[in-house]
């Protein structure tokens, strides 16, 4: 019953990995929120990333080209919500819930013959000098690749979003439909590449567990992350570091409840489980004071009158 | 077709409230039904399930008939399954999930003539069996390995949920660690899941980082394995599933649940007409619980050692909860010489003298 | 090209023919699908939607459509209200364990005591177990103006959490040997929801699930309160205009649509579940959503839905035991049907036109 066994390095470390799939997604549906779409079927696009990546990462022994599939899968099935909810309309609460349903069942028919497989590694930095540096090394360079791609995204994100057109335009999309179609910005494409760009991002963070954090194909393998994506979203309140905080953040409790536990500490591992969503709540509520609030037409039908 | 013979009987069966149906056990075909809780694919406890079936049909060949249902919740929807499956004619049907114990009471009251086995749990009638492993027979096994092989004389330990199957697979395992290495100390970390890759993996980092060398688990993925592996210089054990993937090492044996030499008495039983109720709890002795190859990261001796074990339980010379044992609390529980009674294992809910921790409540 | 012209009113025709258009093309999609995997598509449509309605085994199927049907329709009902005022209550799942963890806790408190009064507290018990649930969005959402779909949807994870706690805590039987999982409420009759005729699948929460069926229609057809809903939906301005009460809308949409989930979880652990186990909670609330879209918020629409849902629920049941169709096919079938049943709605308020679309 010592806390000294907790290594804080170790525990940042491997937190920053436990919170790489989320984070990743969540930018994904950030972007596509941003734009006015609430898409819910994060679980289903991650999942069918997952297999996506895993199958072809076995196929071809690469794990890069894994990623690549992984991305163009979770963006593939995301243009059937897009189908949905653009061209036809349908509302994006039931579609999304749709989404994850079907790719649930997508998944585990495509990875029938991919049970009790290893895929090829992917592998991890490791700069000599530097990752033998003490604590600063393990942290900052002892991490695979994607660890590293999942924080450029959300500086990628952030610059996009606060220094770009594209990005103000995303903006204006996401605020005001019918003010943005009028200023003659295609509010049905930008928000169709949105969406796509939002499973994209699912898809490598479904392939991120399949290939690199577990790695193994189960069905339903990625057991509610999906959901915990959407949650970031409003955590972070549509701003991109936030995301990348509160992924650590819920990483890092997850992370911390099983140090807790290994080091033979009694905690009620529920009541610690339920912790990041009732934080996510006040969050909401505290937030609702500050002038950040949800893109003001989420979830909205848009269509051209004329 | 049999279907206007079946329309006929289920006429009747309709008036007597349902009572009368599983008459098609005249037909030659045997037909056995299994309801799974997750799906086949799982890699563990439902896949070794599915696999018994598979076995199943390949021993009796044209004269059975298997069914199955995958990813059945517990509770009601399970209930529907199997009546129906009573329904389409099924002789046997097992029930493969500790949730379907109340819903196949009550299925197997409305078909008298069915045939029910329900795994792990405790409830029996006429026409239900229950059927559950020794597991801990095979953690033993593992924990006296274990307790060789670590050097940082900690182990890991990955519990699904705090029930009793869990907690004697904890203590078996611990006794039979400190039994040759009394220097060892276990760090148990609860899951909450059965099988959840991500959050798996997460408690085997954990338990690296805290110094363990030997990861045991209670969860049914690879992912640990997978950790062990990616951290180098550990070593675990293949849970459910043999899983050979990771041999030689990380996984240097395994516990596999083998259910087929049991699900084909039990068919064979049906057909012979002798099937009876009857209440299993089978070990290593029988071949439900099988001990995957010790592979040669475990050095000879050691080896030698788990494998004499084994046959000793298997012999049935010797208890893996043999006393003295003293409970957690100091508490005595059992006295040199004498061994747990089924009663106290089936409800196990202490650790024994010597485990830290509480079992979370 | 085609492009999507509104149509000056919704039609009624297309409206009614629609769902059985989308019946139609999943039908043919999963067909494919079936085929693709080694069926006879036709026998596999036919196990799916014919077999448990017209089957040899259909004395046993249709009271079965009831008992899965039921959580849906009563749970989709009450969220209907509020999304046709704009209120998006998606934590129903959440509603639900709540609903059935209080009213299973107020049966439990009495054991083994007998008598009448046990089953009536224990609905009480329920349905305010849910609607507290739901108020916490609906007061965040009046008090601070947080979004409620937000709030409602963490609150599931968080319900998740303190189900699993209750079943291996609090409420774990104390004769179960050490498993966790309440205590039998079939097995306890002052508190057990019975079938109120034997071999219906009749029980409480299906006529509870009727009862809100009617109690819906009249609302909203025939009381202002149905009137302020549809108006708040359908032109918010003029609703506030009308001295239309935003806040007390959003605590009535809420709350009845979190009572109507914990209802309907209370009826079904005392029902046909029996027990508060780990697992309990297998998605009714969320399905319910599609119900309530499926059903175009319409009470009748609703109940139609909910039976169609649980139709496939139970053909595709059948078809894993009888053709060995795999679950995940099954999965993705019912993802087509909500799919196409989704996309088609567009053409009750807008019809197609082909060609290209002069400048505006």
């Amino acid at each position: 019953m010592d806390l000294s066994s907790i290594d804080p390095v170790l525990l940042i470390a491997s937190l920053m990995v436990a919170a790489t799939a989320v984070m990743i997604a969540a930018i994904g549906e950030l972007i596509a929120e941003r734009a006015g779409v609430l898409n819910l079927g994060v679980e289903g696009m991650m999942i069918t990333g997952a297999i996506c990546g895993f199958a072809m990462a076995v196929q071809t022994g690469s794990p890069t080209i894994g990623f690549l599939a992984a991305a163009a899968g979770g963006a593939l099935l995301s243009l059937l919500f897009a189908f949905l909810t653009q061209v036809a309309l349908a509302n994006q609460v039931a579609s999304g819930l749709a989404l994850t349903l079907f790719g649930l069942g997508l998944s585990s028919l495509l990875g029938q013959d991919y049970q009790g497989i290893k895929p090829p590694s992917t592998p991890r930095i490791d700069i000599p000098v530097l990752t033998d540096l003490p604590a600063v090394g393990r942290i900052v360079f002892g991490h695979d690749l994607m660890v590293y791609f999942g924080l450029a995204l959300v500086a990628a994100t952030w610059a996009f979003l606060k220094y770009t057109r594209a990005g103000l335009v995303l903006r204006s999309v996401g605020e005001n439909h019918d003010a943005a179609h009028a200023l003659g910005y295609k509010v049905v494409r930008i928000r169709v590449m949105a969406i796509a760009f939002g499973g994209a991002c699912a898809g490598l963070g479904g392939a991120y567990i399949s290939l690199v954090r577990v790695p193994q194909w189960t069905e339903g393998m990625t057991a509610g992350i999906g959901w915990i994506a959407l949650a970031l979203v409003v955590f972070a309140s549509w701003k991109p570091w936030r995301v990348l905080l509160g992924a650590y953040l819920f990483g890092g409790v997850t992370v911390l409840q099983l140090n807790l536990q290994a080091a033979g500490i009694a905690i009620p591992v529920e009541y610690l489980s339920m912790s990041p969503y009732i934080i996510t709540i006040v969050v909401l509520v505290i937030m609702s004071a500050d002038k950040s609030r949800a893109p003001a037409s989420l979830g909205r039908i848009f269509h051209a009158t004329h | 077709m049999k279907l206007t013979k079946r329309a006929l009987m289920t006429g009747a069966a309709l008036a007597v409230g349902l009572a009368a149906t599983g008459v098609a056990a005249q037909d030659d075909v045997t037909k056995v039904g299994f309801v799974y809780v997750g799906p086949v694919g799982d890699g563990g406890w439902t896949y070794e399930h599915d696999q018994a079936r598979q076995k199943v049909e390949e021993h009796f060949g044209d004269k059975v008939e298997t069914v199955y249902v995958e990813s059945v919740p517990e509770g009601p929807d399970s209930e529907r399954v199997m009546t129906q499956m009573a329904l389409d004619g099924a002789d046997l049907i097992f029930t493969t999930s500790f949730g379907y114990m109340d819903p196949t009471i009550n299925v197997a009251k409305k078909f008298p003539d069915v045939k029910f086995e329900h795994a792990t749990g405790y409830k029996t009638a006429d026409n239900v069996s229950v059927y559950s492993a020794r597991f801990y027979e095979g953690r033993a096994v593992q924990g006296t390995i274990a307790g060789h092989m670590t050097e940082s004389n900690v182990i890991g330990y990955i519990g699904s949920y705090p029930i009793p199957e869990v907690i004697r697979g904890i203590n078996a395992a611990y006794i039979h660690a400190k039994k040759v290495n009394p220097d060892v100390e276990f760090k148990i970390v609860w899951a909450f899941t059965w099988i959840d890759p991500a959050k798996e993996a997460d408690a085997a980092k954990v338990l690296i980082e805290q110094g363990a060398d030997v990861i045991l688990q209670h969860t049914d993925s690879t992912a640990p394995l997978a950790a062990a592996q990616e951290a180098g210089g550990i070593i675990g054990f293949g849970q459910a599933s043999d899983m050979a993937e990771y041999k030689p090492s990380p996984r240097v044996s395994s516990i596999i649940d083998n259910w087929a030499p049991y699900y084909i008495d039990r068919v064979q039983a049906v057909m012979d007409g002798t099937w009876e109720s009857k209440n299993t709890w089978d070990g290593i002795a029988p071949g439900m619980v099988e001990i995957g190859e010790i592979t040669d990261a475990v050095p000879e001796e050691v080896k030698a050692e788990a494998l004499a074990l084994k046959e000793s339980i298997a012999s049935g010379e010797y208890h893996p909860f043999t006393g003295p044992l003293k409970k957690q609390d100091g508490s005595d529980w059992l006295a040199e010489g004498e061994t747990a009674d089924d009663g106290t294992l089936a409800g196990m809910n202490f650790y024994v003298e010597g485990i830290q921790g509480e079992i979370p409540q | 090209m085609v492009t999507l012209e509104k149509r000056p009113q919704p039609s009624r025709i297309v409206a009614w023919s629609t769902p059985f258009m989308a019946v139609l093309a999943t039908m043919i999609a999963g067909g494919l699908l079936f085929a693709a995997l080694g069926e006879d598509p036709l026998v596999a449509i036919r196990t799916i939607f014919w077999d448990p309605l017209f089957g040899q085994h259909a004395f046993f199927y249709r009271p079965q459509l009831l008992v899965k049907g039921a959580p849906l329709i009563l749970i989709a009902i009450g969220l209907s209200l509020g999304f046709r005022a704009g209120i998006w209550n998606i934590g129903a799942e959440g509603q639900y364990i709540l609903g059935a963890i209080c009213g299973a806790g107020m049966g439990l408190a009495f054991y083994p005591a007998e008598g009448w009064f046990i089953f009536p507290l224990m609905v009480m018990a329920g349905a305010l177990g849910g609607l507290v649930w739901a108020m916490i969005p609906g007061l965040l959402k009046v008090r601070f103006g947080t979004n409620e779909i937000l709030v409602s949807l963490m609150l599931v994870y968080v319900a998740e959490q303190l189900l699993a706690s209750m079943s291996l805590g609090l409420l774990k039987n104390p004769q179960g040997f050490g498993f966790p999982g309440s205590r039998n409420l079939q097995q306890y009759p002052s508190a057990h929801n019975a079938e109120l005729i034997a071999g219906t699948g009749m029980h409480w929460g299906v006529a509870a699930a009727l009862i809100a069926v009617i109690f819906a229609y009249v609302l909203l057809t025939r009381h202002q309160l149905g009137y302020h809903i549809r108006l708040t939906g359908e032109a918010p301005r003029a609703a506030k205009f009308a001295g239309i009460a935003p806040a007390r809308l959003v605590l009535f949409c809420l709350g009845i649509s979190g009572a109507f989930a914990g209802l309907a979880g209370m009826f079904e652990v005392s029902g046909p579940a029996g027990q508060v186990s780990i697992d309990f909670n297998t998605g009714y609330g969320f399905t319910a959503i599609i119900v309530a879209f499926l059903g175009r918020l319409h009470p009748v629409g609703i109940l139609l839905a909910g039976l169609l849902m649980a139709l496939t629920y139970i053909g595709g049941e059948i078809a894993q035991s009888s053709l060995g169709l795999p679950a995940a096919a099954i999965q993705m079938f019912q993802g087509m049907l909500l799919f196409f049943l989704l996309a088609v709605d567009v053409l009750t308020s807008y019809r197609l036109r082909f060609g290209k679309r002069e400048a505006a």
